[in-house]
């Protein structure tokens, strides 16, 4: 009675379950919360400190762990003084709290489970969010192990965003992520917090292309056009009259985006979406995911093959520093894991089979290091530069307004470096990206680099292009991933796209059916030529 | 414990999705920094300048009343407690918002019924004095709404006269309602002085003027900064530009700098290159006059 009234007042409900439905006395390592693996449970001896206000004598040595009051001895005295020891700790100055603060670990049941918590997994959760009916329908969560994201893509990227692909496809997912953009303020505002600055420059992209490429790009441009983007065609001479800086030698035509192009802020984006994610109900937690747990099930095919079908039920979240582990009962898992995502896909068993079947299909999803370097340069190109991407492959923008300049170029199949970690290879600057941009722009001859930094490509290894949907065999696991590169300009509207296979159960707004898993497996690539 | 009693109608959430009150606070600079769910600060999230929050006040409070600054410090805490923890609070402040968000958007409609009939240079003369804004056909006068809005519809009779002047300041034009003014194919003179919805993308949407705008004036704009300015090199035949008084431009010497390098033909108005210097020799002559005890 007087424990049913206590778990009234503490917030829980007549089963003691708290909100998120977490059951009674789950304190750390306690048997129903926080499992640590190789044990059955942790049951760590419960034993109050001794206060200063009260003195306990251990008058029998041979018991060690009980000690005795100065009433008496015997089992009596023992009993008393547990009850004793009890009293003490909740009075004022013990130890025992009466709710221990289990706020870090995830909720141990969770509709969908988001792996990933860099602009990918943020925006299928808002958009998850956002289309669910009625409101508050699902519980989300999102599942980050790096909080500071300290290695994660969004934040190490330059932040460019362009509809100059080949694929159609690419250019209405980019398309709509400008339009998110632009009115980011409409979609992610929250009462009574201030506006976004996602700090867009809208000053456009150009390409060039020598001889070779010219014919690609024009056949690009006229594909760019049809499905709505602002793209010009410049010949050299228009290039020189543009853009004075520039050395047009060896340039056959370039193109050029006038509107719905530049580049911008992807931590304030970050930042934004996840402000707005929590404020929908969106739950986080910092942690690892380690282990699905999984059920088969066998079907036959229309052609009456057999083919085992694989359910996710469980995720087990791993915290950081710590053995301690959180099962979470799940009904759908998003891998967005960006550079980790085979890995993730991996332990849900995706690709364990005999290959050239489907079963036996990996993700193709890779980390490949990229650099980046900051630049400064006097006397360079002035406020009107776009983002240039040079023929050879090496790019450069503006940054700011104090003459400082950001690129890189992507090192070809054999140059590849290492992706163990993060460090910067400040060589390929003066072999590979020094020279073809100080060819292209004269005034880059003499100029001093600040700093540098490298960041992963969650690279797809097949066709460089995203994997968006559902798994076909492990049934309710989802991809948004794989994007080599420009997965931050089109993560507005994969996020939505995700959300609505989700939700109904199939693409909406934009199809995105060319970017399915089965491609991996029937061999259709999906040709992207403008990936840098 | 306190706070599920008082919740009114929807007393517990699926989701746990309760609004965290507080996750913003500002730190000692007066940045506004946010706090994760360990209390360890994230990085300071970018503030938009803050005369377009004052200026678009309506938008973001219910309260659209010119009151004090205390008072109305006062009341919007009120209802921010009140938004932290009601939900449907929280709703109505939300739907509100939206409100304001259409009102702005039913502002910039295109009117096609009259560009249709009239052409495209009627239409948007239409458009910038429903806006509240005045405009000058070739070879005729100014053309104003009067201060009940009501503006003369002569301009529909003549309709192969190209709209020369347009002065939209003060008028509530945005991304879309630019829609109307890039069919003015000889347009030569453009005013957007205090426009609190133009920013950095609607300067991007002005390379379509190209051939014909001569002048183009954007004082006063709280949302443009450096970053749009720099489209305006598309505008070549720019004779006269006004970049003064722009709040969310960093650093306006060396902005005007940078734009006058990019436009040479064209006369830049603005800031004063030397704001931001140190002291000058006349300044620092000046305090050297007043008497100095020895």
């Amino acid at each position: 009675m007087l424990r049913r009234s206590l778990q009234l007042a503490l917030g829980r409900d007549v089963l003691g379950r708290d909100v998120l439905g977490r059951g009674l006395g789950t304190r750390r390592g306690g048997s129903r919360l926080g499992k640590v693996e190789g044990s059955g449970g942790y049951r760590g001896s419960w034993v109050a400190p001794v206060s200063s206000f009260v003195t306990f004598k251990i008058r029998d040595p041979g018991h060690d762990v009980k000690t005795v009051g100065r009433l008496g001895e015997g089992d009596w005295n023992g009993k008393m003084s547990e009850i004793k020891k009890k009293i003490q700790s909740f009075l004022p100055g013990g130890a025992w709290t009466q709710l221990h603060d289990t706020s870090y670990l995830p909720p141990e049941h969770s509709d969908v489970v988001i792996v990933g918590g860099g602009v990918m997994g943020l925006s299928v959760a808002y958009w998850l969010k956002r289309l669910e009916k009625p409101r508050g329908a699902i519980r989300v969560l999102v599942v980050e192990r790096d909080h500071t994201y300290s290695q994660a893509s969004t934040v190490l990227s330059v932040g460019g965003i362009r509809q100059q692909f080949s694929v159609p496809e690419n250019i209405q997912l980019s398309l709509f992520s400008v339009d998110f953009l632009r009115n980011i303020n409409e979609y992610l505002a929250v009462v009574d917090d201030p506006p976004l600055d996602i700090q867009f420059n809208p000053s456009g992209y150009l390409l060039l292309a020598s001889e070779k490429g010219a014919a690609v790009l024009e056949s690009n441009v006229q594909v760019q056009r049809q499905e709505g983007a602002k793209v010009c065609l410049m010949s050299p001479e228009q290039l020189r009259n543009k853009f004075p800086w520039i050395n047009p030698e060896g340039v056959a035509l370039a193109s050029y985006g006038m509107e719905h192009e530049g580049w911008f802020d992807p931590w304030s984006l970050l930042q934004g979406l996840r402000r707005k994610a929590q404020s929908m109900g969106v739950l986080f937690c910092q942690g690892e995911v380690t282990r699905f747990v999984s059920s088969s099930s066998h079907a036959e095919t229309a052609s009456g093959e057999e083919v085992t079908l694989k359910r996710v039920h469980e995720v087990h979240v791993k915290i950081d520093h710590s053995l301690e582990y959180q099962p979470v009962e799940c009904a759908i898992v998003i891998n967005a894991a960006g550079a980790w995502s085979g890995q993730i896909a991996e332990l849900a068993g995706v690709g364990k089979g005999p290959p050239g079947t489907l079963q036996g299909t990996k993700l193709p999803v890779e980390p490949r290091k990229r650099y980046v370097y900051l630049w400064n340069c006097p006397q360079g190109p002035g406020l009107e530069t776009p983002f240039v991407i040079d023929a050879s492959g090496a790019y450069f923008r503006r940054e700011g307004l104090g003459n400082n300049y950001l690129g890189g170029c992507s090192p070809t199949e054999e140059e590849e470096p290492d992706p163990e970690n993060l460090e910067v290879d400040h060589e390929f600057f003066q072999d590979k990206v020094w020279p073809p941009l100080a060819q292209r722009v004269p005034a880059f001859e003499s100029l001093k680099v600040r700093s540098a930094w490298a960041g992963y490509y969650d690279y797809n290894t097949f066709d460089q292009n995203g994997v968006v949907g559902p798994h076909p065999l492990v049934v309710n696991m989802y991809f948004a991933t794989g994007f080599s590169g420009h997965g931050l300009q089109q993560a507005p509207a994969v996020g939505r796209a995700v959300a609505e296979m989700v939700l109904h159960g199939n693409f909406q707004t934009i199809n995105l059916s060319p970017f399915l898993f089965n491609r991996f497996h029937l061999g259709e690539k999906v040709h992207e030529h403008n990936i840098i | 414990m306190l706070e599920t009693d008082m919740r009114p109608w929807r007393a517990r959430t699926i989701g746990g999705g309760r609004r965290q009150p507080g996750r913003l606070e500002r730190t000692r600079g007066g940045e506004l920094a946010e706090r994760n769910q360990w209390g360890s600060r994230v990085r300071p999230l970018h503030l938009m300048a803050p005369v377009w929050n004052w200026g678009t006040r309506g938008i973001r409070g219910l309260s659209k009343a010119v009151a004090r600054e205390g008072s109305q410090r006062k009341e919007r805490s009120l209802l921010q407690f009140l938004a932290d923890h009601f939900y449907d609070v929280q709703a109505l402040r939300e739907y509100l918002l939206q409100k304001q968000v259409l009102k702005v958007h039913q502002k910039n409609r295109p009117f096609t019924h009259i560009k249709e009939h009239f052409g495209p240079h009627a239409a948007g003369a239409y458009f910038i004095l429903k806006q509240g804004g005045a405009v000058r056909f070739q070879g005729k006068e100014w053309i104003r709404p009067n201060a009940r809005g009501r503006f003369s519809l002569d301009f529909l009779t003549f309709p192969a006269v190209p709209v020369e002047a347009v002065d939209a300041s003060g008028s509530a034009i945005n991304y879309h309602g630019l829609d109307s003014l890039l069919t003015l194919k000889e347009l030569q003179s453009l005013w957007l002085r205090h426009c609190p919805h133009v920013d950095d993308w609607c300067l991007s949407r002005l390379h379509p003027l190209a051939n014909s705008l001569q002048e183009l004036s954007l004082a006063g704009c709280p949302r443009i900064s450096e970053r749009g300015l720099a489209c305006l090199h598309h505008l070549q035949n720019l004779r006269r530009l006004d970049i003064s008084n722009l709040p969310a431009v960093s650093n306006p010497g060396l902005t005007q700098i940078l734009v006058e390098e990019m436009l040479p033909n064209c006369e830049v108005l603005g800031a004063d290159w030397t704001q931001g210097l140190g002291l000058g020799p006349e300044e620092q002559s000046r305090d050297t006059a007043s008497p100095v005890p020895a």
